[in-house]
């Protein structure tokens, strides 16, 4: 090798080596920590598991001063605050990607851009105060009485307003997930070649049957995506749902009831939890809340890469 | 002809639709933006920053401990981090197209996109259990742990932008690779790593859900890392859960402060990825 001609050749391949060692062992630490967090995580659950078994998912009451634990009506209030909220933030983030990656003018771009990354950037707890002191008294008194008056006859929306519940949640939540939607989706649909719109546009479509006909059909796997990383984000979030859902262990048809999550479950008992069962528990739904997260992101992102592939991420795109 | 018309109207109609949804999104940014100013504006003082919170039924008193706390957890989540974050993420932009290199940058994925709550258990679980107690320590680490990885990508992604030829000429002039790396290729890009930091900073400063069972919070000054301690998060958590009107109003002063500090991270992050990008957004 013309390098042995280097007399300081050998110095540079062992630091060479040292180096590229530190790196990677850097970057293993990451692979271990998840290992550490699952199979730590599912250590603390395994006595409460091995208890109850199935009945720890299935089961209605969660009554810590009997030690009877079943997580369902958290289940059930994590899933529906999720879902629905997915229902109201996808549509808005779908008409702000397609308005950022196809319609605004330049001037437009940047400042809707940089506002919907300050939307993102606004912590959990300021959206919790907020969502306490604005957005459940508007609910109590302005949005439930109405939505009675002329919906009242459907079951979700029976029941006293009393403004903290389901329905509040999932505004929070909506508000929280939109930028991760709208951002993501606007790197799929700027990731979809130009000349598939030029050539709807010189086929004579108008802009809008170009996004309908030519962009959004080639885009959509990687707007699943996108919906998957955000319902992911809804899943998990805290403090803001903590703050609005009421927290009570009920599993009703009615959106104004007060409900409870996985993640509001932990935030309000885990750190008083002094019982083996109970911690266990707790564990088991901390454990459940990443695995579910962790499988949403491995399909979300497989989503995500098939359209956008490294074009979406790379600096010389059309951002 | 009523055709043309009829796609004429679709086409105006779906556009306007994208713009009203576009505006639609921007409602609640807004109005937490107004509530903030018009509710944190009057509470703020020369008080709120210094003085421990006063027992309710006395007037004044502020959230200065918890400032400090935030201080202290993140300043150590961010030792703990950072450079484990910049040599990840260098493994990973040298790394090339390995398998390895694509199983750590999709754990770093699932890792960042985690419930922080979850993080919370799993740190209370290995460090607050065995060590019998709540402490600053186990905040920071669980920080951390929510650090690491925004950090590892962003580095990643900055450190690919560096242009190959600058590395060439490095090499071509006899340095080390190891040196190459760190002084042309990190020196070249450090504005945007630097910029990841912060972002990782910010969104660290604003977390609560983590910390809650902790750093467990504290209404008294703390320096100790074994003990419990504040957190800007935190305290604004226990001000707005409070039945007292006074302490709603400090609630929003500190959430106010909260933002002013993770607001000016992301655009001041935004500004210096800007520049060191030569004019690309972010």
């Amino acid at each position: 090798m013309a390098a042995s001609l280097n007399p300081t050749a050998s110095t540079h391949s062992v630091a060479d080596r040292w180096f590229r060692g530190l790196t990677v062992a850097a970057a293993a630490f990451l692979v271990l920590l998840l290992l550490a967090i699952l199979l730590q995580l599912g250590r603390a659950a395994l006595g409460a598991l091995q208890v109850f078994g199935p009945v720890l998912l299935t089961g209605r009451t969660w009554d810590p001063a009997g030690a009877t634990f079943g997580i369902l009506p958290f289940v059930y209030g994590t899933v529906l605050t999720s879902l629905l909220a997915l229902l109201i933030a996808a549509p808005v983030a779908l008409g702000v990607a397609v308005y950022l990656a196809e319609l605004a003018p330049e001037g437009a771009k940047a400042p809707v851009t940089v506002a919907v990354e300050l939307l993102a950037a606004v912590p959990s707890i300021v959206y919790g105060l907020w969502g306490v002191f604005v957005l459940v008294p508007w609910l109590r008194d302005t949005v439930q009485p109405q939505l009675q008056t002329w919906l009242g006859f459907l079951p979700v929306f029976s029941g006293a307003s009393i403004g903290f519940g389901v329905l509040a949640a999932s505004l929070v939540l909506a508000v929280m997930i939109l930028p991760t939607l709208a951002a993501i989706s606007r790197d799929v649909l700027l990731a979809i070649p130009r000349a598939q719109r030029e050539a709807a546009l010189a086929l004579g479509a108008t802009r809008f049957e170009m996004i309908r006909d030519a962009v959004l059909p080639q885009a959509l796997p990687g707007i699943v995506g996108a919906m998957m990383l955000g319902l992911g984000r809804a899943l998990g979030e805290t403090m803001a749902v903590t703050m609005v859902i009421g927290n009570r262990a009920d599993i009703s048809l009615s959106w104004f009831a007060p409900a409870q999550t996985m993640a509001s479950l932990l935030a309000n008992e885990y750190a008083e939890a002094t019982e083996e069962l109970h911690l266990g528990a707790l564990a088991f739904v901390g454990l459940s809340l990443f695995a579910v997260t962790l499988l949403l992101n491995l399909g979300a992102r497989g989503l995500v890469r098939r359209v956008a592939g490294s074009a979406a991420r790379s600096p010389g795109g059309a951002r | 002809m009523s055709l043309f018309r009829h796609r004429r109207l679709v086409d105006r109609l779906g556009r306007g639709l994208c713009g009203l949804a576009t505006l639609l999104a921007l409602v609640p940014l807004v109005s937490v933006l107004v509530w903030l100013v018009s509710h944190g504006a009057r509470g703020l003082s020369f008080a709120l920053f210094t003085e421990l919170p006063k027992p309710f039924g006395e007037v004044g008193g502020g959230v200065g401990q918890a400032l400090l706390g935030t201080g202290i957890m993140v300043g150590v989540a961010l030792l703990l981090s950072m450079p484990l974050g910049i040599l990840a993420g260098i493994a990973l932009a040298e790394g090339g197209k390995s398998r390895f290199v694509q199983i750590v940058r999709f754990v770093a994925d699932v890792l960042a996109g985690a419930p922080s709550i979850a993080v919370g258990v799993f740190v209370y679980t290995a460090v607050v259990m065995p060590m019998h107690g709540f402490s600053a320590f186990a905040g920071a680490l669980a920080l951390a742990v929510l650090m690491l990885p925004t950090i590892t990508r962003s580095t990643e992604e900055l450190l690919r932008l560096v242009p190959i030829h600058l590395r060439e000429a490095g090499l071509a002039l006899g340095l080390p690779a190891w040196r190459v790396t760190l002084s042309v290729t990190l020196k070249s890009a450090l504005p945007g790593v630097a910029t990841g930091i912060m972002l990782a900073v910010a969104r660290a400063a604003g977390e609560t859900a983590p910390l809650l069972f902790t750093a467990f919070g504290s209404q008294y000054w703390a320096w100790n890392l074994s003990e419990p301690m504040a957190a800007l998060p935190l305290q604004i958590f226990t001000l707005a859960s409070s039945p007292f009107e006074a302490w709603h109003q400090q609630a929003w002063a500190a959430a106010l402060v909260l933002v002013t500090l993770v607001l000016l991270a992301n655009l001041g992050a935004r500004f210096v990825t800007r520049r060191a990008r030569g004019g690309m957004a972010l």
